[in-house]
């Protein structure tokens, strides 16, 4: 009997040059920048929330999230409605452009090191072809503990 | 399995009944002579014994059965309804509330009922052992089909007066009868035509849903002969048996052989036809037709509405930037309709407040009993009715305050009697409506709050300092019990004082919108004013500007607008403060509190203030500019961002922009 393969499909989004993958059966739907009414004294990284088809959602800022350099919204840019458990909320990033398969024989564990994000937010790394895939762990992109500590570590 | 989707009527029902049985128990201890109310005891108790046994919970229908022993003894008079009957007798509610409530959760509802079940019998057997045989029979007649009630006992005499027969008929259809509610219904109208159908086993109802089995028991008056009705029914097809006997209703022991295999049989229709008819009962008399609407439908409603008033709220928008004035007509007409059914919908959503109030009664008698005090509660007003979602939350508060007032409020009968008053304490409980808004009061009769020992206390545990103690008014100190890190109680009781404090009370009603005053005179009592909202999801509001953002201030907090010169303010401590109508109200400039980014330096000559007040307590909200007043639907800012200060919540504007409503109360220390 032959290995079966299991494939995991991801949707891919850019953020700064990189490339990066979450598990399709978290993502809501993906939408365009609109507006946000800004949360006071709420973490650094939440944007603030916006009104979702009747539902307020909050919106977190992936590049502010991985400590990227700020850049002008887009064209391209997009907000990824991801749900986790009983929380729904959007995530800003540069551009969603694909959909793909990830054989998960093609998963490595995370290196140390990649780029500037910190090694816990990521599940594995994934190369398809010639494009290397940051598979998000979104339970640890949410939560706030994890901004606390980093935000303590670099005090 | 079939019997789950009985399983939520089964629960309701049975916790209607069981607060029937722990209600009238509560009675009769009051009025121990008054055998009516075990007869009322015994109904509820009894279909829930029925509705148990037929859904398979073994443990809820063994100890409702031994509880039936116990009453029925009391109707027999062969006990007496003493303290220790009553006692085992509301723990014993006690268990089954434990099982329904284990149920509703997904349980089995088993539960070790052995003691309880002891001490059952112990009462039982205790008082009974002299005529153990009447016992028995009597028990047997109880789940017998044909046990007749007072009412129809009345009836039955008063025909027997009369000159007229009455007869018990058994009648049995043929085992390949097809139409038999045809039959049923042939049979009546032979029996009416000689008579009257007193009782029939199963009910009517029951018999003409078809369900029953082969048979079925009537109580006939009539004054024909025996064998002429046996004839007559006899004539009606596909009947196989039919047996008339006189029915003796006096000794109310019936022939046991027919009764015992009936009693088996039937068991399931006779509980749910006396089920039906105990939940119709008390509707006709309210003269309402009412149907169950499963809670989830109504959220449902109220969320589909909660999206029209967004759009009822932008199409006013649109229609004042068009100023078209057939289009301004027609949307001033659907927000009126919108606004009658908003009316209507919260109204359905309302439940009255007995059913949180229906569970104190027993609670303060076991304080009392456990705290050696005599208290006389009274509750007023239980039919009061509030929004669903305020009911479930109002609960715990309560129980901590009456909790409170029987322990440290109410004295002991020694230091009532010294004190010159009457050995047993009142405790009031009382609800009513005003305006918005629903209060409840707490009022007990007991030793008022010793003001002096407050601020000792308050003092001590850093509450408040010695320079604030003197100007505090009397309220002021009263209200200090609810502070965090405050409690009077001397030695900490197993009843309240058990660490948390009552400032858990005052932060859970704020947290619904509401607010709690104390009044309290030495010697006098104490009285706790709980002033609670009607509804959380739908609430008016004040809509500001800061800057390019637009907040929303509830108008329950609002005392009123004012647009200040800035010469007027004035420093205190370091604070800006305003003269409010005699009062020093300290400003809290919202830009600063939201850090709202700001571009331009202010150099304006008025400040636009909002005063807010919580309590006795104000503040004056600086804002850019006032929009005006609007309803709007509240909206959660989700589990994500659960704790921003200051921020209640979220709402969606006629533009789809999304207002933060701001939480007043967090910004007034």
């Amino acid at each position: 009997m032959s290995e079966v393969i299991q494939n995991e499909k991801v949707i891919v989004f850019q953020l700064k040059d990189e490339e990066y993958g979450v598990p399709i059966e978290h993502v809501g739907s993906i939408e365009r920048m609109q507006g946000i009414t800004r949360v006071p004294r709420a973490p650094r990284f939440v944007k603030g929330v916006m009104n979702l088809r009747g539902v307020i959602t909050p919106i977190i800022d992936l590049r502010e999230r991985f400590n990227l350099e700020q850049e002008e919204y887009t064209e391209s840019t997009r907000i990824i409605i991801v749900t986790i458990g009983d929380q729904s909320v959007g995530m800003i990033v540069d551009a969603a452009n694909d959909v793909v398969d990830v054989p998960q024989n093609q998963i490595e564990p995370s290196p140390e090191v990649v780029g500037s994000v910190s090694a816990d937010y990521i599940k594995g790394v994934a190369k398809i072809g010639q494009r290397l895939l940051v598979l998000l762990n979104l339970d640890k992109v949410l939560s706030e503990e994890e901004f606390d500590h980093l935000s303590k570590v670099k005090s | 399995m079939e019997s789950n989707q009985y399983l939520d009527i089964f629960i309701d029902e049975s916790k209607e009944n069981l607060q029937v049985v722990n209600d009238e128990l509560l009675n009769l201890e009051k009025d121990s002579t008054n055998l009516a109310i075990v007869d009322e005891i015994f109904r509820a108790a009894h279909t829930l014994k029925g509705m148990a046994a037929t859904m398979g919970y073994e443990d809820l229908s063994d100890l409702t059965h031994k509880m039936e022993n116990v009453l029925d003894a009391i109707r027999q008079e062969q006990i007496a309804v003493t303290t220790e009957v009553m006692d085992v007798l509301l723990d014993s509610v006690e268990y089954l509330e434990h099982m329904i409530t284990d149920i509703a959760e997904g349980g089995t509802g088993a539960k070790e009922v052995d003691t309880i079940v002891t001490k059952l019998k112990a009462i039982e057997s205790g008082e009974t052992v002299q005529d153990p045989a009447s016992e028995t029979t009597v028990t047997h007649s109880v789940s017998n089909a044909l046990s007749i009630d007072q009412f129809e006992r009345t009836v039955l005499q008063q025909a027997k007066s009369d000159g007229q027969f009455i007869y018990q008929i058994k009648v049995a259809l043929s085992e390949d009868c097809l139409l038999k509610v045809a039959r049923v219904y042939m049979i009546f109208e032979v029996l009416e035509q000689s008579g009257e159908v007193i009782k029939s086993v199963p009910t009517v109802d029951a018999l003409e849903n078809e369900e029953f089995d082969q048979h079925f028991d009537l109580i006939l008056v009539s004054s024909e002969s025996s064998e002429d009705l046996k004839a007559k029914i006899l004539k009606v097809s596909e009947v196989s048996q039919v047996d008339v006997d006189p029915f003796d209703f006096e000794s109310s022991s019936p022939k046991a052989d027919v009764k015992e295999e009936i009693s088996a049989t039937v068991e399931h229709s006779t509980s749910s036809s006396q089920q039906t008819e105990e939940s119709d009962e008390p509707k006709k008399a309210a003269g309402n037709k009412t149907i169950r609407v499963n809670i989830e439908r109504l959220d449902a409603l109220m969320n589909l509405f909660e999206e029209m008033v967004i759009d009822r709220g932008r199409l006013e928008q649109i229609s004042e930037e068009l100023d078209h004035s057939d289009l301004k007509g027609t949307v001033e007409r659907i927000s009126r309709i919108s606004g009658d059914l908003q009316n209507t919908i919260l109204t359905m959503r309302m439940v009255p407040i007995d059913q949180v109030f229906n569970r104190f009664p027993r609670m303060v008698r076991q304080l009392t009993r456990d705290l050696g005090k005599k208290i006389d509660m009274q509750i007023e007003g239980a039919e009061t009715e509030l929004d669903r979602t305020v009911i479930d939350e109002i609960g715990d508060p309560l129980v901590h305050l009456i909790r409170n007032a029987v322990d440290h409020g109410v004295e002991t009968p020694e230091e009532r009697q010294q004190a010159g008053k009457d050995g047993q304490g009142q405790l009031l409980l009382k609800a009513f409506h005003s305006g918005n808004h629903v209060f409840v009061q707490i009022k007990d009769d007991g030793k008022g709050i010793n003001q002096e020992k407050v601020l000792a206390k308050a003092i001590e545990n850093g509450v408040i300092t010695d320079e604030q103690s003197s100007t505090l008014t009397g309220k002021q100190i009263n209200e200090l019990i609810l502070e965090s890190g405050f409690s009077t109680a001397q030695e900490v009781s197993d009843i309240s004082g058990r660490g948390v404090g009552l400032d858990v009370v005052k932060s859970t009603i704020e947290s619904l919108g509401g607010s709690i005053e104390i009044e309290s005179e030495l010697g006098q009592g104490t009285t706790f004013t709980i002033q609670l909202p009607l509804t959380l999801s739908i609430i008016s509001v004040m809509l500001v500007v800061i800057e390019n953002e637009t907040y929303a201030i509830p108008l329950s907090s609002i005392i009123e607008t004012a647009v200040i010169k800035k010469s007027e303010i004035m420093k205190a401590h370091n604070k800006e403060v305003i003269d409010f109508r005699g009062n020093i109200v300290p400003l809290v400039d919202l830009k600063e509190v939201f850090e709202v980014p700001s571009e331009k330096q202010t150099g304006d000559e008025f400040y636009s203030v909002v005063v807010v007040r919580k309590g006795d307590q104000m503040a004056g909200l600086v804002v850019d500019s006032f929009i005006g007043q609007q309803e709007i639907v509240l909206k959660g800012l989700g589990n994500y961002l659960s704790n921003i200060f200051a921020i209640s919540g979220a709402t969606i504007l006629g533009n789809g922009e999304v207002a933060l409503i701001v939480d007043s109360n967090a910004l007034i220390k």
